[in-house]
């Protein structure tokens, strides 16, 4: 049985959702999974993660701050120990930042935001985009280690694997660069790329004050929604840019995608049009938007909105 | 201080994928093609460093020789030179032998700040910059949305999930540019006159020892086909029922 090494990040002994959904990735593949894991929390988390699907559990341990850099060459050293034929991470900005680093230490290519992963032989093949998913490849590597990050929201995560085996190993201390500080995000507020349901806004919301109806809309998912963007808002300086879905944003798939005001440009469909289910409000009934959604309302958002808040928070009130 | 600004030529954003005959690779015919859209902010950045500490800025890119158009076009608003490392199949070299020849030539060069894209917009890897520093043993903040450079050091902040984080690094180092860090700006008439004699190298790319083999490349499947529910505020019950009952996901 081959193995495959999954960087599971964690903060305060709770994995990320997209690690568990790359370990339910890496079990899905019939690999031995062997998880690892630096931070404050990191051993507590470990011990959770047979029923994710790890068999095995490496805590790297005495690393205060984390470098990216330093935390590369541990993970690298574990897939050389291991003899691992796979490496994963999550497409998350820690993943995306990491995975490229350990597929150079082991001198091999790194495939990029999977959406599919499967044994291929003794290796593995996996699809992904290209041009911001406008086309989906399907890839094989030569490379002794197969390295791939997987797409949030893609892969299901294991809540049934089995029992974990916990190590310890030293991590390594000083790298080039180290991260000295975190201005985390109010509690609660999700990432666009991470959220199950993403309300957007466009240029029809006319300024940024008006995006508090579509924050209210968000608010009533009850913690489960993000609010998202349009290039033009991001532009105008109505909201930031780590809110811009699009081919020069963020691709994102949650559940549900509620695009209002949005006219539906291509930039802006490659990076959403992969979502399970897509809203439109659009007041202009032959907005290209409304070719993807699959239930859209002919509109104004400011008599809709409000509305659609108001029934989604009478719905999450009973369930 | 040596500062380099790497750029790949890619399709306009506004391109619609086809496939071409092999089913392995894109049609590109009619395609028109641009400067990768965070390498604008990559030199931009680059131009912006040098004013502030001095130094020199080279444009560096592994393309076709027809990147001497968007080569020329960086150069213009401020860069001293360019250099083409040229490989015909660039668009099929995969991120490893890229970062490879990237950093081998950046060797040469005796770089010591590169400033890269977060993302090239057609394959969407995120992974040259972050290799080349792994391959040169340097550092690397990726995302970087505010950069303040010391002296032989920098401090680099990057958007994550979690919030903005502070990263501290050493010289030398790979930047990768997100949108945010500053706005790019336009190559002026002067500059355009000025970039026609600034030097710009030609040389042959290293030969590209591919790890990463494509199999098949398909479009994505169409949207099974959606449906108005109905006009204004009055239609929203029956949105509601079809997002419970029909996709469920309520
Ligand atoms: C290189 C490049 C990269 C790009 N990358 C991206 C990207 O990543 N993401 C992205 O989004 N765009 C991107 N774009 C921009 C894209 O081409 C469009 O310009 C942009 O998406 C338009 O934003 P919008 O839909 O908000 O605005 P508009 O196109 O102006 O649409 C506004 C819509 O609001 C509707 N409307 C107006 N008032 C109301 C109302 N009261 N109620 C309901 N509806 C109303 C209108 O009918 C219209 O359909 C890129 C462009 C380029 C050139
Ligand atoms: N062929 C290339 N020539 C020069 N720089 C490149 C090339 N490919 C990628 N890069 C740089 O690496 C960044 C990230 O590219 P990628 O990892 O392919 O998404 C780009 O924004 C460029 O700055």
């Amino acid at each position: 049985m081959s193995t495959i090494v999954v960087f599971v990040e964690q903060s305060g002994g709770t994995a990320r959702r997209a690690s568990l959904e790359c370990l339910g990735a890496a079990h899905a593949t019939g690999s031995q999974v062997v998880a690892v894991l630096t931070g404050e929390g990191a051993a507590a988390c470990a011990n959770t993660l047979g029923a994710a699907g790890a068999s095995k559990a490496v805590v790297l341990t005495g690393t205060e701050s984390f470098s990216p850099d330093a935390t590369a060459k541990d993970v690298a050293a574990v897939v050389k120990d291991q003899a691992a034929k796979g490496f994963l991470a999550a497409a998350s900005s820690t993943g995306k930042d990491l995975a490229p680093r350990v597929a150079a230490l082991c001198d091999a290519v790194l495939f990029a935001d999977c959406t599919t992963l499967k044994a291929e032989g003794d290796s593995f093949a996996v699809t992904r985009p290209w041009l911001a998913g406008k086309a989906i490849a399907t890839c094989v590597s030569s490379a002794a280690v197969f390295c791939a990050t997987t797409r949030p929201n893609v892969f299901n995560p294991v809540t049934d694997g089995g029992s974990v085996e916990v190590m310890e190993k030293p991590g390594t201390v000083g790298g080039k660069a180290t991260v000295v500080a975190v201005e985390t995000k109010p509690a609660g507020k999700l990432d666009v790329q991470e959220a199950p349901v993403v309300v957007a806004g466009g240029r029809g919301m006319k300024d940024a004050e008006s995006f508090a109806i579509l924050e209210s809309l968000a608010a009533a998912f009850g913690g489960r929604a993000a609010v998202g963007a349009s290039r033009a808002v991001v532009d105008a300086g109505w909201r930031p840019h780590s809110e811009q879905v699009g081919q020069t944003g963020k691709v994102v798939s949650p559940q549900l995608y509620i695009a209002v005001g949005i006219s539906g440009a291509i930039q802006h469909l490659a990076g959403m049009r992969t979502s399970g289910t897509i809203v439109a409000i659009n007041k202009d009934a032959d907005a290209p938007i409304f070719k993807v959604a699959d239930y859209g309302i002919v509109g104004d958002a400011f008599e809709v909105v409000p509305a659609l808040t108001e029934a989604i928070q009478a719905v999450v009130s009973q369930s | 201080m040596k500062i380099v600004a790497c750029i790949k030529r890619v399709p306009a954003t506004d391109v619609q994928a086809k496939v071409a005959a092999d089913a392995k690779s894109l049609d590109s015919a009619g395609y028109q093609y641009m400067t990768s859209f965070y390498d604008e902010i990559a030199v931009e950045e680059a131009i912006k460093t040098k004013e502030a500490k001095g130094g020199d800025v080279t444009i560096l890119t592994i393309s076709s020789k027809d990147a001497t158009k968007e080569v020329r076009e960086c150069i213009a608003k401020g860069a001293d030179g360019g250099v083409i490392l040229v490989d015909e199949d660039w668009m099929n070299r995969d991120c490893r032998a890229t970062a490879k020849a990237l950093a081998s030539k950046l060797t040469e060069m005796g770089a010591e700040l590169v400033f890269m894209g977060r993302v090239a917009t057609d394959r969407d890897n995120a992974s040259v910059g972050p290799m080349v520093a792994t391959y040169l043993d340097w550092a690397c903040v990726t995302n970087v949305v505010e950069l303040e450079v010391g002296d032989g050091e920098a401090t680099a902040k990057r958007e994550t999930e979690a919030g903005l984080e502070t990263v501290r690094v050493t010289l030398p180092a790979v930047i990768t540019c997100d949108k945010g860090l500053n706005e790019p700006r336009y190559a002026g008439l002067k500059g355009i006159m000025a970039a026609k004699k600034k030097p710009l190298e030609e040389a042959a790319c290293e030969a590209a020892d591919n790890q990463a083999q494509v199999l098949s490349l398909v479009l994505p499947p169409p949207r099974a086909e959606g449906r108005v529910i109905g006009e204004g505020a009055d239609a929203v019950p029956a949105l509601i029922d079809a997002l419970r009952n029909e996709a469920q996901v309520l």
